[in-house]
């Protein structure tokens, strides 16, 4: 225990010394707004640490187990040296605006930006930090908040580069937008964290599908912090899928900020991974707002996916729908802590929760938590959680009609997830999805 | 066809194990229909469940042979594939997958076993379309999900309906007649009889005699006890209906007596 507790004081004191080495380098940036809040969110981190399985949000996910590496933190310098070939895997057939990212930094070369709208702005943080400072000023770490997690302050303090998309008044990018971040492990154990802002005004929409690879063979760990703004009657789809390796570990919150009519839908797809963390915040600033949250897990050996999601009913008349189902094999752990929140002044909400699991093995865990706080009187909320194994009535009827064992399997398996993948509109990246969901349930037995 | 020869089997229970079948025989042959009738609790849905090799349902002793080979020894669904369709008597829905996808799945995985090449879809479109009418299946039946949101009835026809699809040699009907109405026992009947053949056969497992004046049996038997205490022509039936279940249970005790 000693060991670990020491070796989490070192990453944390290594982290301390790398924002020294960024303050001295900051050439006259160092007085503006952005600094400030990075000073202040490094602050905040001194104060907080590292997560401990003491608190009751981190009760079932050991950060001790991703710390107790050694990585590496600053930035290596010069191209990433990550090819085409190497990303072609994760490309689905859709036209779309593609941006690479490598541990973080955007990769211009592998990139290509499609959508030619002066309205519009799809991109690097750095490079919109340049064209559109007014709007990052406005929106830059006013929703994720860094006092409360000391994640989101660790990230917001070494914030540099990731996704920044500005959408005018009712534009719509019909090119849906195809993120690969790649955690590049080829040459040491490496910390990524990058930063994404997405502010969409008044009557825009956009669909954004994020993918999560890795490549070599040490340790990755990637922090990253996304916050949505959705102005009102504004729309997102908004799909993440975690396909890293086996030595990747990865804490993602996404944090979203709902104005009046907007409609947020989320789709988060866990199948690779060591560690896996991913926290879902909306918020509902105005009336009549809308949001989905849809989640899949698909986990075999010692794998650990934590899905924590929170709907913030602060208004009245709003909807928010939640849907997340794991298949977890071996001895793979998930985690589902769902909470929805009806504060005193949203009358009329509609909240439904359902969480699914069906345990493949003995060893299998799953901790599912549904967490409602309601302080409205009149709304309707609902939740379900089941946990099981296959249906064998049910396996018996296919095996009844000929079908074998291991195909029946599948079949169930298959229908099972199906509602999950419904809910992404890229029809390219439904029908990649689809395929890799067969090819890793084939693979599970 | 099949021979079944002094079966017994047992359930697994959560008290343990109980037995229900207690020294059956049984012979089949193709062109044949059979009918089962008996009291609630005399094993005829057993029965079904051990030709059918559904798990949790032990054979203890004797035998059950279908066209020579041992059944115990093959799993349900080379069962199916060597020709064995149970029409259940409680059809379970299965929810995300479509009654078109799981016949196809079907209909081939019973070819691959038999060497053949797998349907084409044009060619399975086809086969769909003309078996559907057998039991009036409307096509909006086929895209929805395996029997989710079915009636009764509608499920009972989808039964026959995977029945005239996988095109079995011996068909086990597992009490289809119960809760149907007079209409949909109809067409549940007509699709059975416009099904056979000389070289199939079908056991129909039932309680009533209404569905017999339908599908016409050859050979009429009486369960009870986990035994066939009587077999006759479908006179019997009749008998049955007129007298009731404690007529057998009478019958049995001047045996005993």
């Amino acid at each position: 225990m000693d060991k670990i507790a020491t070796e989490n004081t070192d990453l944390k004191l290594q982290l301390l010394e790398d924002f020294k080495k960024l303050e001295a380098n900051l050439n006259g940036e160092s007085k503006n707004y952005f600094h400030k809040i990075r000073q202040d969110a490094i602050a905040s981190f001194i104060e907080l640490g590292f997560p401990v399985k003491k608190l009751e949000e981190w009760k079932y996910t050991n950060v001790n187990n991703i710390l107790k590496h050694d990585f590496k933190t600053s930035e290596s310098a010069g191209t990433s040296g990550i090819t085409r070939e190497e990303i072609k895997e994760v490309l689905f057939d859709e036209k779309v605006n593609l941006l690479v990212f490598v541990n973080g930094s955007f990769d211009e070369d592998l990139s290509d930006i499609i959508t030619d709208n002066k309205n519009c702005f799809i991109g690097s943080f750095m490079k919109g930090r340049v064209l559109h400072n007014d709007i990052i000023e406005k929106h830059f770490s006013k929703y994720a908040e860094y006092k409360k997690s000391s994640l989101t302050a660790l990230n917001t303090a070494f914030a540099a580069d990731g996704l920044f998309i500005y959408l005018k008044k009712n534009e719509t990018i019909e090119e849906p937008v195809h993120v690969i971040n790649i955690s590049d492990s080829r040459k040491e154990s490496f910390l990524s964290q990058p930063r994404n802002l997405f502010v969409l005004e008044e009557g825009a929409s956009i669909k954004i599908a994020y993918d999560y690879i890795s490549v070599g063979e040490e340790h990755s760990f990637t922090n990253s912090v996304t916050e949505i703004v959705l102005g009102e009657n504004s729309n997102i789809h908004h799909y993440k899928i975690q396909n890293e390796n086996s030595k990747a570990y990865f804490i993602g919150t996404t944090q979203v900020m709902q104005e009046k009519n907007s409609m947020f839908s989320d789709t988060t797809i866990s199948w690779g991974g060591a560690i896996t963390r991913n926290n879902l915040n909306s918020v509902f600033n105005g009336s009549n707002t809308e949001c989905h949250f849809y989640g899949l897990y698909l986990l075999s050996g010692k794998q650990h996916v934590d899905n924590h999601t929170l709907a913030d009913h602060a208004m009245p008349h709003c909807y928010s729908n939640e849907l997340y189902k794991g298949i977890i094999n071996d001895s793979a752990t998930g985690v589902f802590n769902g909470k929805i929140m009806v504060r005193e002044d949203a009358q009329k909400t509609n909240a439904y929760q359902s969480n699914g699991n069906i345990l493949l093995s003995e060893d299998a865990t799953i901790y599912s938590k549904p967490q409602l706080e309601i302080f409205a009187d009149d709304v309707k909320c609902s939740h379900g959680a089941t946990t099981g194994q296959l249906n064998e009535n049910e396996m018996f009827y296919l095996q009844s009609r000929g079908i074998g064992r291991e195909q029946a399997r599948i079949i169930l398996l298959n229908a099972f997830a199906g509602d999950v993948l419904d809910s992404v509109k890229i029809k390219g990246l439904r029908d990649k999805l689809q395929i890799m969901l067969e090819s890793k349930l084939k693979y599970k037995k | 066809m099949l021979t079944i020869k002094n079966l017994k089997a047992k359930v697994e229970t959560d008290e343990g194990g109980k037995d229900i079948l207690k020294g059956l025989n049984l012979q089949v042959n193709p062109g044949e229909v059979h009918a089962i009738m008996g009291p609630n609790g005399s094993g005829k849905s057993t029965l079904a469940s051990v030709i059918a090799g559904r798990e949790g349902y032990e054979v203890q002793d004797g035998e059950i042979l279908f066209e020579g080979k041992d059944l115990q020894e093959l799993s349900p669904e080379d069962r199916a594939r060597e020709g064995i369709f149970l029409a259940f008597q409680y059809p379970v829905e299965i929810p995300g997958v479509s009654n078109t996808n799981f016949l196809k799945t079907a209909v081939n995985e019973i070819r691959k076993s038999k060497g053949e090449e797998p349907m084409s879809s044009v060619d399975f479109l086809k086969m769909i379309k003309e078996r559907a009418k057998l039991v009036d299946i409307e096509p909006e039946m086929l895209s929805r999900y395996v029997n989710v949101g079915f009636s009764g009835g509608e499920k009972k026809r989808n039964e026959i309906f995977q029945l005239a699809m996988l095109n079995p040699k011996l068909s086990i009907l597992d009490e289809t007649d119960s809760g149907l109405d007079i209409d949909a026992l109809r067409i549940v009947a007509n699709g059975v009889n416009k099904l056979k053949t000389k070289d199939n056969a079908f056991i129909v497992i039932t309680h009533y005699q209404r569905l017999l004046d339908y599908i016409v049996p050859d050979f009429v038997h009486v369960m009870y006890e986990g035994r066939i205490v009587k077999s006759g022509d479908k006179s019997l039936a009749l008998h049955l209906e007129e007298h009731g279940y404690d007529w057998i249970e009478n019958m049995k005790e001047e045996v005993n007596a």
